[in-house]
């Protein structure tokens, strides 16, 4: 009953629908607004997200680095007995030391080579948060054993595709031979486009410059009910200054920061999302404008009749929520088919999270709605003594 | 006229419009040109007022000052016992929605059905659901002989069909004034006497004062009162100035 006793003649949606075409370009318009803005901002957090895969994905609450590293593509080492001093804690449970760096992999099938990110560490330790990794992991005991990440850019080869159909893999990685024994999942990120798991003697094999008492990362496992950032307080406050500690979200958003702000990539994206933005807005003005300037007589009679001019400035704002709406939709799912398409084609972890799906429904509403606040100006140019 | 303007105060309520004195220009300095000059008129409820005059002589700048449409100037103009010299945008705003209002142009919105054209006028009656505008809205196309025709865009009906539908929209909303700009002008001289009787025995029925600028001698013996204009001054029918 309430619903029809303040339902009304839905006058937004009658302008804006009396000229189908011009509503099509007008959602056309708004949508690709809203597409170029899925994309920006679908490209910047899924390069940023790209750079933590590995990250994300390591059995740590808390994770030694050198202050001297930069990001995972200029790591610098640090004594491991800095990670065994951590040990002395009493709320640190376990600790695994790990070798990171870049190495040349060749392509068994071209014979072409590409670097590689190598993460070295001892198959007794927990190193992902995998259910069967430190299954898999056993293999890597016995020397020159590599686990290959099988979400790695197709130029590696088609180790996959070999691996499951039962052929033996080998190749070699920095000039030295290897051979693969198994597959994770961790996929390509900014200064990666693949990875692979060694044993930490394999590592030391492979890259023999690499001093034996110094590790790239430490991964430090505290006892639950533990608090990572008081604990991480205290070991950065007991440990020498050649090691930092941070708790995990740290050690991400150490990652993500580096790319953020040491390269343009965030800023060029946001600037593509608000170019995006701002065509939106011309478009949304320009459709609104005109909306508003055609039915300029029809909202003078409206006055000349007793409607207020605040009346009117709703039906315009109706009008730029009902093409918020509709603009938003088909950017939306146009959205999720390119995020797939750009999965498939790059690996990039490029998502459609919540987040992003509101923040792009805010902006196209904020764009719609401040274009009719725009355009609204037009209707006080409606002078009912006009149109006698 | 401090003496006219008290005198003006004594005068019966029955008066739908009440004017005295009220003049009015438009420009500014040596452009300053005065369109009413010392106008007195006074329509009372339920009469049906013929204004007439050439072009240019202030018969629309007339009607759209006691349709509130624009501010007085000067005189005194009292529509439904509002005094407009001197009233708020808001003032006005609110007046209007107990006028109606006939334009030449039928200006009924073109993305609308003829129902919803007169449910626009019904949906300014207060305390009403939506159910019963629309039913308001049905018994004046009715009324207005076009009960066939509410699904129809103003583009499929023709002339005298838009202006009937510019009747009940007018009609809707209960008002106790219709002010009518020509609205025959456009219609030939059968389909222009029945709007005019149509308009005349609604307005009637309702108790409504209609106000109507004509220049179609056709329609003149269905007046209660003529008002012939000129220059900016009335004249009543024999030819003395009111």
């Amino acid at each position: 009953m309430n619903f029809f006793k303040f339902r009304k003649i839905p006058l937004a949606w009658l302008l804006l629908s009396r000229q189908p075409l011009r509503l099509l370009v007008a959602i056309a318009g708004i949508s690709f607004a809203g597409i170029l803005m899925f994309m920006q901002l679908g490209f910047r957090d899924g390069l940023f997200d790209a750079s933590v895969t590995v990250h994300k994905l390591l059995d740590a609450d808390l994770v030694l680095i050198s202050p001297r590293s930069k990001s995972s593509i200029s790591m610098s080492g640090f004594p491991r007995r800095r990670l065994i001093q951590t040990l002395a804690q009493k709320d640190v449970e376990t600790i695994a030391p790990v070798n990171l760096n870049y190495l040349l992999w060749r392509n068994p099938e071209n014979l072409k080579t590409r670097s590689i990110l190598a993460l070295g560490f001892n198959p007794e330790d927990s190193l992902l948060i995998e259910n069967d990794f430190s299954q898999k992991a056993k293999v890597l005991k016995n020397p020159g054993r590599v686990l290959f990440d099988s979400l790695s850019r197709p130029e590696f080869g088609p180790i996959e595709e070999w691996f499951l159909n039962g052929r033996v893999v080998e190749t070699e990685v920095a000039g030295k031979r290897v051979k693969v024994e198994g597959l994770v999942k961790l996929g390509p990120s900014f200064g990666a486009d693949g990875n692979l798991i060694t044993s930490r003697e394999t590592y030391l094999r492979l890259f023999p410059g690499n001093p034996k008492g110094s590790i790239e990362i430490g991964l430090v496992r505290l006892k639950s009910g533990a608090n990572p950032l008081i604990v991480s307080e205290i070991l950065n406050k007991s440990l020498p200054n050649d090691v930092r500690v941070l708790t995990k979200k740290e050690f991400i958003d150490f990652e993500k920061n580096y790319w953020r702000n040491s390269t343009a990539i965030g800023f060029i994206f946001t600037l593509g999302a608000f170019m995006g933005f701002v065509v939106g807005c011309v478009v949304v003005y320009q459709i609104l404008y005109s909306d508003v300037t055609d039915h300029l007589p029809e909202y003078a009679t409206l006055l000349a009749m007793g409607y207020r001019l605040k009346s009117l400035f709703f039906v315009v704002a109706r009008e730029g929520f009902l093409l918020a709406f509709f603009g938003y939709l088909p950017a939306y799912f146009s959205g999720q088919v390119l995020y797939a398409l750009v999965r498939n084609s790059t690996r990039l972890p490029i998502e459609m999270d919540a987040n992003k799906s509101i923040l792009i429904f805010v902006l196209i509403l904020f764009m719609c709605m401040s274009s009719a606040g725009i355009a609204m100006r037009k209707l006080v140019d409606a002078d009912p003594a006009e149109i006698f | 006229m401090k003496k006219k303007l008290a005198d003006f105060t004594k005068v019966k309520n029955t008066n739908t419009v009440l004017i005295n004195e009220l003049s009015h220009f438009y420009g500014s300095g040596e452009n300053r040109k005065r369109v009413l000059d010392g106008v007195n008129i006074n329509i009372e409820e339920g009469e049906l007022v013929l204004l007439k005059g050439p072009s240019g002589c202030g018969k629309t700048t007339l009607l759209t000052l006691i349709g509130a449409l624009r501010t007085c100037q000067s005189g005194s103009l009292k529509v439904l016992n509002n005094e407009l010299n001197g009233a708020s945008r808001k003032t006005r705003q609110k007046l209007r929605r107990s006028i109606g209002m006939i334009f030449q142009g039928h200006n009924l919105l073109r993305c609308l059905t003829a129902e919803q054209n007169v449910q626009m006028g019904a949906d300014l009656i207060k305390g009403l659901t939506y159910l019963q505008r629309r039913e308001i809205a049905r018994k004046w196309l009715c009324e207005v002989g076009l009960d066939g025709h509410s699904r129809k865009f103003p583009s499929d009906l023709s002339g005298g069909q838009k202006q009937r539908v510019a009747i009940a929209r007018s009609l809707s909303a209960n008002p106790k004034l219709l002010l009518a700009d020509e609205p025959t002008s456009a219609l030939d001289s059968v389909t222009g006497r029945e709007i005019v009787s149509l308009l005349k025995k609604l307005a009637k029925d309702q108790n409504c004062s209609v106000l109507m600028v004509t220049h179609d001698p056709r329609i003149s013996d269905m007046a209660d009162r003529i008002l012939n204009m000129e220059d900016g001054k009335i004249f009543n029918a024999l030819n003395k100035i009111i």
